[in-house]
């Protein structure tokens, strides 16, 4: 039995949260040897996906790849992975053009042994120990982890809300606001609280803002 | 790889990628819009081949060594 001066302690593991530094990595993909410095300048959707040559996750393939040319028009690209070989992944990219007629363009990390979805928490042990759950980061063109869902294996997730959530951040970016609930671009956004008594004076009295209270203002970009 | 295919020749990609610093120097950038190709995957690329000697780096800028010279 090893004593207390033998032992090692673990160092905790800590997964990425948003306004971390999104966890560098190595890792072999279907387009070769990507590093995730390789994104640096552009935003990164990595997502993962329980399997190979499963029915939701061809769904979810097929709509990644819908809404790729937005998001490349937004400078974000795309990077799927799971627990899978790439040998898999090139027959299933394959297979989806061949059955469903979808090019896939987007690189997919084969993560057997699991470093890069260990390093993002991508696996739910309580889900499954050998396949990721869903998982979604949004990593803006600094590297920085903005945004982050999690889907559990049963439930395709909404491509129309990851694509929504990196405009939204990107337009709080650009304007230094924030958007509420439900936000598509085109309507209002709010703007942030102010922080002293004499700028939320100022806010109520702000022409162009419409406000519910001083804390509540909303504005047209 | 996905410039060196299993046999140690040069894919289409890598052969586009060292034509197009066939007269000057390059940033990753610059190849990237030349090729039209995302600038992730021209970076990925540019490590493999600098990786075999097939360009070299200095100051951000890509160029052909003697053996990618003979490639183009």
């Amino acid at each position: 039995m090893q004593s207390s001066t033998d032992a090692v302690p673990l160092a905790p593991r800590s997964l990425p949260r948003i306004g971390d530094p999104a966890p560098p990595f190595t890792a072999n993909t279907t387009f070769g040897t990507l590093k995730l410095e390789d994104f640096k300048g552009s935003w990164l959707i990595l997502f993962s996906h329980p399997a190979d040559f499963t029915p939701v996750c061809t769904t979810e393939f097929i709509g990644f790849a819908e809404i790729q040319p937005q998001l490349r028009e937004l400078n974000c690209e795309l990077m799927g992975l799971s627990i899978d070989s790439v040998y898999s992944h090139i027959a299933w990219v394959r297979n989806i053009k061949e059955k469903m007629g979808v090019d896939i363009n987007f690189p997919v990390i084969a993560d057997l042994d699991k470093e890069v979805a260990t390093l993002y928490g991508m696996i739910n042990p309580g889900e499954s120990k050998t396949e990721t759950s869903r998982a979604v980061f949004v990593i803006d063109d600094k590297q920085v982890v903005r945004g982050i869902i999690y889907y559990p294996l049963t439930t395709g997730r909404n491509m129309q809300e990851i694509l929504r959530l990196v405009k939204a951040l990107q337009t709080s970016d650009a304007h230094g606001v924030a958007t509420p609930a439900n936000w598509e671009p085109g309507r209002q956004v709010i703007m942030p609280p102010p922080k002293t008594a004499e700028d939320a004076a100022a806010r109520v009295a702000s022409p162009g803002v419409e406000c519910k209270d001083w804390y509540f203002c909303k504005k047209d970009l | 790889m996905a410039c060196i295919d299993p046999s140690g020749t040069l894919t289409i990609t890598a052969k586009f990628l060292l034509k197009s610093l066939a007269e000057q120097p390059l940033s990753p950038e610059d190849i990237a819009a030349r090729l039209g190709e995302p600038l992730f995957r021209v970076r990925g690329n540019l490590r493999e081949l600098s990786g075999a000697d097939y360009i070299e780096e200095d100051g951000g800028l890509y160029r052909l060594t003697e053996k990618g010279r003979k490639e183009v």
